[in-house]
């Protein structure tokens, strides 16, 4: 069974090949079509898939540290109290649901309690499904970082007169978010391995790209190929930024801390 | 459109989502015990200090780490009649697919459990003339397990919300049985609600197990 890599090349209309591979303007021009290769749709798949992973991403940095700050706090007022407390079930209810059925809850249920989510393109429910679904497994590593500085960081903060919002803001937060930059970059290489579950929304990206053209073509090694390649690109690709991010960022001394998450 | 809860008896649960609550465990327990004990030949492996073993596995271990488990799944689906000879079924090819995965990612676990086993008892085995394996069989590896136990389980709570991704090939397991379920009564939305709640109330529990767990377990280092 040798490989046939030719087809990505192939026009997705027609039994015809493109020249460069792409169905590149001038290609349709003197065709008079409208006309697009596998490799075209490929690298559009592609694109939605890095649209998806790249919203995901952000929303999940930003609600998850919120909630794994706010997890941190002492609970010294009924204000407070409740907080943690919110925090604590935001956590357990976007842990605890596989993230298919999140995917289907934004899809589904959502825009019916919701309306104006029903204007909303299905791409970025399924962000918003991810971003919700990771920002649980962010909160618990951002919650673990602050746990594991050293007693004396608060204490001092405090002795300082620093306020409470100040000592987070100028003293735990600056460290904390660095010793957890680590367990952040296997979310980050996650969200872009769990972005496939968007083919269940038939979103166009690489996981719907593969499952179409494999039936479509009957080529489905090579397509498989081509999509995993990318996937592995994509996730490698993210883990040296964050490792670029985590060397500029390094204070030396501190260690992450192991929260023995696992996962995928 | 409005809310309706009423389809929800036990005639819902009997007709259609027995089956696939049946096959959702069973790909969870098979897939953690057979997952254990592959990830547990892979971490030998890569501890053994021989390049011929070392590589193939690391190798093995970070390929299925990098790839989205849709598409391992997809792969193997793809792939097994060709290996194999002949069609298989949805549900075999994702036991075969789930043992072949989490195996990488117990290996993880298992040789960081190894690990934590303090050096002097593999050292004290060695003094008292054990082999490697009967160091392995009957010093390290059952401490190791224990302080596994917790990171074991919370492994295996992913495993089973993992499960629910077999909606790529159409096997049929619990989120397959709720959905059916909603068409047939016309109510998905009700349908996905109460998918939720399930797969919440599960998975919940067992994760309350293991953070007891994790207290009672560990060996005082």
């Amino acid at each position: 069974m040798a490989l046939e890599l030719s087809i990505l090349c192939k026009s997705t209309l027609e039994e015809d090949y493109s020249p460069t591979c792409f169905g590149t303007t001038f290609y349709q021009f003197l065709r008079g079509l409208n006309d697009q290769t596998y490799l075209d749709w490929l690298l559009q798949a592609w694109g939605w898939t890095l649209n998806v992973s790249a919203i995901s991403l952000v929303l999940a940095l930003v609600i998850g540290i919120s909630v794994g700050t706010i997890r941190t706090l002492p609970c010294d007022t009924w204000l407070r109290k409740i907080l943690v407390f919110v925090g604590n079930t935001w956590v357990e209810i976007f842990r605890n649901i596989p993230v298919l059925v999140q995917v289907f809850l934004w899809y589904h249920v959502i825009p019916m309690a919701i309306p104006i989510l029903k204007s909303l393109p299905s791409f970025i429910l399924v962000s918003f499904a991810l971003a919700f679904f990771t920002s649980a497994r962010i909160a618990e590593q951002v919650k673990a970082g602050i746990a594991s500085l050293p007693k004396g960081q608060k204490a001092s903060a405090a002795a300082l007169g620093l306020s409470t919002f100040q000592s987070y803001r100028f003293v735990l937060l600056p460290i904390a978010l660095r010793i957890v930059i680590p367990p952040l970059t296997s979310e980050a290489m996650n969200i872009v391995k769990n972005s496939s579950v968007a083919f269940a929304v038939s979103v166009s990206e690489l996981t719907m790209f593969a499952m179409q053209t494999q039936e479509e073509t009957s080529r489905g090694i090579e397509m498989y190929l081509a999509v995993t390649i990318l996937y592995v690109l994509t996730a490698f690709s993210v883990n040296r930024i964050m490792g670029w991010i985590e060397r500029k960022t390094r204070i030396p001394g501190f260690v992450a801390p192991n929260t023995g998450g696992g996962g995928h | 459109m409005e809310i309706d809860f009423s389809f929800y008896t036990w005639d819902l649960f009997t007709n259609f989502l027995k089956k696939g609550f049946i096959f959702s465990l069973q790909l969870t327990v098979v897939a953690t015990l057979g997952g254990i004990l592959l990830g547990t030949i892979l971490a030998l492996m890569r501890l053994s200090g021989k390049a011929f073993l070392v590589v193939p596995a690391t190798w093995y271990v970070n390929l299925m780490r990098s790839i989205p488990l849709v598409m391992v799944i997809l792969w193997f689906f793809l792939l097994m009649p060709s290996i194999i000879g002949r069609s298989i079924g949805a549900e075999l090819s994702a036991y075969i697919t789930f043992i072949a995965f989490e195996a990488a990612f117990f290996s993880e676990i298992v040789r960081a459990g190894i690990g934590s086993v303090a050096k002097g008892q593999s050292d004290a085995a060695r003094a008292l003339g054990m082999t490697y394996g009967q160091n392995m069989r009957l010093i390290i590896l059952p401490q190791a397990f224990r302080n596994m136990i917790p990171v074991l389980m919370t492994q295996t709570i992913i495993l089973f919300q993992d499960t629910s991704l077999v909606y790529a090939i159409g096997a049929y397991d619990l989120l397959k049985g709720f959905e059916v379920a909603g068409k047939n009564y016309g109510r998905p939305i009700e349908a996905y609600l109460l998918a939720a709640v399930v797969y919440f109330v599960i998975c919940f529990s067992l994760s309350r197990v293991v953070r007891h767990l994790q207290a009672k377990v560990a060996i005082i280092r």
